[in-house]
């Protein structure tokens, strides 16, 4: 599996150290509240939600460099727009990833 | 230029700040999480350009160009590419970027809207012919920019024009034409024998003139409304018995 990095920012930020910090503190801010949102509508079996929540969860994994996750999680989108779940798994198999990064910056 | 940002996602509206810190013509006057907050603003405030998100709760970014009259220019900022067939149905989207934005993607989306604002100034010039620019025939035609073509316009065919917000229609005997520019601006161009302004949203053509009854005139077919401070000088314009 890919491993989230932090060239993206890097790249936005130009080394202005502010900005970097200002993001991660974002992400890690947003990102637990957003796979909670995910993780109820999974449980509710809410589709509608899982669509909303996994397009904007979409944008997190991109911003990790996660260039294969983030297709994968294209493709489940448009599974749940299917009326399937398939490629749930390696979904939520990406979110504890990231899960684990942000632990570790 | 005067910028907004509607993300519902905080992080995606710090990478755009970001961006816009590169172009030294930017700057960001309101940063909003849905887009009734943007309306809210906007009714207050005037922007040149926004950069918007298409999936929002509440009202979409679609939703959202709808709602506003005379929507300034907007580059959608998207997860979602295949939206971008729809982005050409408003003329107020002048780019579609995909996110995780790159500062390449942004600089070039940047500057498709510096040529669009230009183009749009320089369209906003009601051009004449050469003949008028030589006070030969200051009467004839009036040229106009629509749909970013210049569109001849016989001059003493014109009715009457009406102000519409940022637009103008121009009535004539066969056809009308809305153009992006103002009524003191198209006065300027007008004949002043020919053409008066009888209230602050309409200029006719005298020559049009079926009758006037109190503070009103009947151009053609149409009911104007005459300023009551306009109407000495209309009637004064008149060939009266």
């Amino acid at each position: 599996m890919e491993t989230p990095n932090l060239n993206y920012i890097k790249e936005l930020s130009g080394g202005d150290v502010t900005f970097e910090k200002q993001i991660i503190d974002i992400v890690k801010e947003e990102f637990p509240t957003e796979k909670e949102v995910y993780f109820n509508s999974v449980n509710a079996d809410d589709f509608e939600a899982m669509i909303e929540i996994v397009h904007k969860l979409k944008h997190k994994i991109s911003i990790f460099g996660l260039t294969k996750a983030y297709e994968v999680a294209v493709h489940y989108e448009k599974n749940l727009k299917e009326g399937t779940k398939k490629l749930k798994e390696e979904f939520e198999e990406i979110l504890k990833l990231i899960t684990s990064y942000l632990e570790t910056i | 230029m005067d910028c907004i940002i509607i993300d519902d996602e905080a992080t995606a509206r710090l990478v755009i700040r970001q961006l816009c810190k590169q172009v030294d013509s930017l700057n960001i006057i309101g940063e909003f999480p849905d887009a009734i907050e943007a309306i809210k603003f906007l009714n207050q405030q005037e922007v040149d350009l926004i950069f918007l998100d298409i999936h929002m709760p509440g009202l979409t970014g679609f939703d959202f160009i709808q709602t506003i009259k005379n929507p300034p220019k907007v580059v959608l900022t998207t997860s979602d590419p295949k939206f971008a067939i729809d982005a050409f149905e408003y003329e107020c989207i002048v780019d579609y970027i995909v996110k995780p934005i790159v500062l390449p993607r942004f600089l070039k989306a940047i500057h498709k809207v510096e040529n669009v604002v230009l183009s749009d100034v320089k369209s906003n010039e009601i051009k004449f012919s050469e003949e008028d620019k030589q006070g030969v025939s200051k009467e004839k035609d009036l040229y106009v920019n629509i749909d970013r073509r210049l569109v001849k316009i016989d001059i003493p065919s014109i009715h009457l024009i009406e102000a519409k917000g940022d637009y103008i229609q121009i009535k004539t005997e066969n056809k009308n034409y809305i153009v992006h520019s103002t009524l003191k601006k198209i006065e300027d161009k007008l004949p002043n024998d020919l053409f008066f302004k009888v209230h602050r949203s309409y200029i006719i053509n005298t020559k049009m003139i079926v009758d006037i009854e109190d503070n009103s005139v009947l151009v053609k077919k149409e009911v104007i409304p005459v300023s009551r401070s306009n109407k000495p000088e209309l009637i004064r314009r008149l060939n009266l018995l």
